[in-house]
């Protein structure tokens, strides 16, 4: 009896160290915001999704023609459209660089803490 | 040591309400430290149920009868192996297992996803620990295995039921199943809400959503096998309640991995997916709710409490929250793209979603059919065996047809023409196996020879895929054609994956069909020396034989085997008398089978006689055992299909990285 209520006052112990951890560890905490991504960094998210959906479809449509299931007529009429969403995806991509850059000068730029 | 049983078990539930509490705050103000806290607590949560399952093992292992679960589930004559499986043999350690289970899966979610999805993350922590405080306040205040009694000389044993193999496995591969459908679906909620709708739940929860499906699937075919071994009725499967609360599940999960595809090749069918994955959730913890609450009489349950009134609330309260939530963020999963043509892959995996959730919904209907009545009418009615027979034929058939179908069509459009070059092959193999088992007169049965006729062009299907697809690799990289097969499936590890499980479903379509529709049934009461016929057997009634376990006096009665002939040996079936629980007896029965064929000559001793005579029922199953054998393609499909594939993490880790979201891809 006393053995086990002892081990289960250890246990109790170490499990309120494990919750209080994060705060013994930084009392003082300088930046206690959860990084989450931006505006720019959803709507970018967005349009990775949207290129890598497209590309993705290009590259089976084409295995899917090379193996005989896609017929030739069916391929010059899917074709075209996706590589139209492929293509527009990159270019809403394209000022990404331009904004990271900016943003890697000044971490402040992007409107939310990171850590 | 129970004190410290209960002590932890105490630990672990105020460590999981601080995780509900200080993560949902944490999410809500985005505190860090908080958020962290709040893991940390699910993690703790997870080592003090350890601990409480520890000291309940070591329990069940000394027989420590003082605990009125181990007096109630174990004896001291009672084999190690099932000593231990009894830790799940009872609703409170099955419980226990439960939470071990969904606090394990907790910390293994939030862990692997730490960095590449923290914000859904700080979401999921609460949801996890919301359902995890419901099986923890059940362990604490209602079903606690660590109660005392004094102790007793010998404990009341075990089920003689659940004194088999497949029952060691059995229920842990369920739970494995069940539990694992929490991560999906906290997923989900924390995606609506943190109010972030991309794919990043998708591709955190997918792996997690198969691998549940799997142990779900493998769980049940394993309780097919316990019944068909154990139960000794002659079925695998008879639509009971708690069969059908692991099936449930199980189709809608099954719809899921489909439509997730659609989402994630389209952007379409958002709203769908977080309805199929909070479904696959609230039907897992209904089937909990069946199992555990003896609300439904059962071969299956084994247990009758007070606990049905708490589950019930719990599932109306995850409903309530889902629906609220699914509603509240309907405009952030609006897609941007329609179906643009109702012949396309995605329409295909469209109408399969269909069946498979009305299939799942009638026999939703099926089973709380008995419940409503009795609230109603104050007398329970049964929906019997034709009502699910009628549906699975209704949509298991087109949904066989269907899984030939979708490989065939490509994504988005196809025309007729590009259509009729593609099919013709498939269609003449299933053309040419119709007629011939028509010849060799499979036309007996109309939903046999249906089924049949579909597996053929689902098989003919798959293997064209197959074929097809390695002989582009090997024109494109001038591989070796095992390479190039090889690295056909390295490339595309889901869609081939997927075919395998194809290639199972139509093994267990085949053995259902085979050992339902053609078998052979016969009973007669035979005198040692009598002999009786079926399916081309003739089998002759030898002897008794009894033999004296240390848990049960086993009865057996030895049958000589013949077929055009030729001898086959003997065959005992019999039953089990146990000492403990005292008087309970086990149908023992004899099978036979022809692993050539895949056909089992399966005999009952329904009762035997004090005078020698016994009366018996025997079947001759033909290619039952197809379905143990899709049991293993099974997991192999699933094993490819779970693989990780470096290339598609190379392609998450670059989208991650350029949309500047600090995380790494999986």
């Amino acid at each position: 009896m006393t053995v086990a209520l002892v081990l289960a006052a250890l246990l109790a112990v170490a499990c309120v160290v494990a919750v209080a951890l994060p705060f013994l560890r930084e009392p003082v905490a300088r930046l206690d915001a959860i990084s989450e991504p931006d505006a720019i960094g959803r709507r970018q998210l967005d349009l990775a999704e949207r290129r890598d959906r497209a590309l993705a479809a290009l590259k089976e449509l084409e295995f899917d023609h090379r193996t005989g299931k896609v017929s030739d007529e069916d391929y010059r009429s899917l074709v075209g459209p996706l590589r139209r969403e492929a293509a527009e995806a990159l270019r809403g991509l394209e000022p990404r660089a331009a904004v990271s850059d900016a943003g890697a000068a000044t971490p402040a730029a992007r409107g939310r803490p990171t850590e | 040591m129970p004190e410290l049983g209960r002590a932890a078990l105490v630990v672990s539930l105020g460590l999981i309400v601080y995780a509900l509490l200080a993560g949902a705050g944490a999410a809500a103000t985005r505190r860090r430290r908080l958020a962290v806290s709040a893991q940390n607590a699910l993690i703790a949560a997870f080592g003090s149920t350890l601990v409480a399952c520890v000291v309940l093992a070591v329990a069940l292992v000394r027989h420590d009868f003082a605990l009125t679960y181990v007096a109630d589930h174990t004896s001291r004559a009672l084999p190690t192996v099932y000593t231990l499986s009894a830790f799940w043999g009872g609703q409170e350690g099955s419980l226990l297992l439960w939470l071990l289970v969904l606090t394990g899966y907790g910390v293994l979610a939030v862990w692997l996803n730490r960095k590449r999805a923290r914000d859904l993350v700080v979401w999921v922590v609460p949801v996890i620990a919301g359902v995890a405080t419901f099986f923890s306040l059940l362990l604490v205040a209602v079903a606690s295995p660590f109660k005392t009694a004094p102790a007793p000389l010998d404990g009341a044993g075990l089920n003689p039921s659940l004194q088999n193999p497949y029952m060691v496995a059995h229920p842990p591969l369920l739970y494995l199943g069940y539990v694992g459908l929490t991560v999906p679906f906290a997923f989900a909620m924390g995606a609506l809400l943190s109010g972030r709708a991309d794919e990043r739940w998708i591709v955190a929860t997918r792996r997690w959503t198969l691998v549940a499906w799997t142990a779900l699937g493998i769980g049940q075919l394993l309780g097919a096998h316990w019944a068909y071994e154990e139960v000794g009725w002659g079925g695998y499967y008879a639509w009971d309640p708690v069969e059908n609360a692991a099936l449930m599940p199980w189709l809608a999960a099954t719809a899921y991995l489909h439509s997730v595809m659609i989402q994630e090749k389209r952007g379409m069918l958002k709203v769908w997916n977080v309805v199929l994955v909070s479904l696959a959730f609230c039907l897992s913890i209904f089937g909990t709710f069946l199992t555990r609450s003896g609300v439904i009489s059962s071969i299956h349950s084994f247990t009758q409490s007070s606990i049905g009134p708490w589950f019930l609330g719990f599932i109306c309260a995850v409903t309530t929250f889902a629906v609220g939530l699914i509603l509240f963020r309907l405009p952030l999963l609006r897609a941007r793209t329609r179906l643009e043509s109702l012949v396309s892959r995605e329409a295909t995996f469209l109408y399969n979603n269909l069946l498979l959730v009305a299939l799942c919904l009638t026999i939703l209907w099926g089973v709380a059919w008995p419940i409503l009545t009795e609230a109603v009418r104050g007398e329970a009615r049964v929906v019997g065996r034709p009502y699910y027979d009628f549906f699975l034929r209704a949509f298991g058939l087109p949904l066989l047809l269907l899984m030939g179908i979708g490989p065939l069509i490509a994504w988005r459009r196809a025309s007729i023409r590009g259509l009729g070059k593609t099919f013709a092959g498939p269609a003449l193999v299933t053309a040419v196996v119709g007629v011939a088992l028509l010849v060799l007169g499979a036309g007996s049965s109309t939903p046999g020879l249906v089924a049949y006729t579909f597996s053929a062009f689902v098989l003919a299907t798959i293997l064209l895929e197959f074929a097809r697809g390695t002989r582009a690799r090997h024109a494109l990289s001038s591989e070796s054609w095992p390479a190039a097969f090889s690295s056909l499936i390295a490339r595309n590890r889901r869609r081939y994956g997927g075919y395998v499980v194809h290639a199972a479903v139509v093994l267990l379509a085949i053995g259902v069909a085979g050992s339902s529709a053609y078998q052979h049934i016969t009973d007669r009461k035979l005198a040692p020396g009598q002999s009786l016929a079926v399916g081309g057997y003739t089998l002759t009634y030898r002897k008794l034989e009894e033999t004296k376990r240390a848990n049960a006096n086993e009865i057996r009665a030895v049958l000589d085997v013949r077929r055009g002939g030729d001898s086959l040996g003997t065959i005992k079936a019999g039953k089990n008398a146990y000492s403990a629980p005292a008087g309970q007896v086990s149908n023992e029965v004899g099978i036979r089978t022809n692993y050539l064929t895949g056909e089992d000559l399966f005999v009952i001793a329904e009762q035997v006689d004090e005078d020698g005579t016994v009366y018996f029922r025997v079947f001759v199953k033909p290619l039952v055992n197809l379905i143990w054998l899709a049991g293993f393609v099974f997991v192999l499909g699933s094993l490819i299909a779970l693989w990780p594939d470096a290339r598609e993490e190379r392609r998450l880790a670059l989208r991650y990285r350029e949309a500047g979201v600090s995380m790494t891809a999986r």
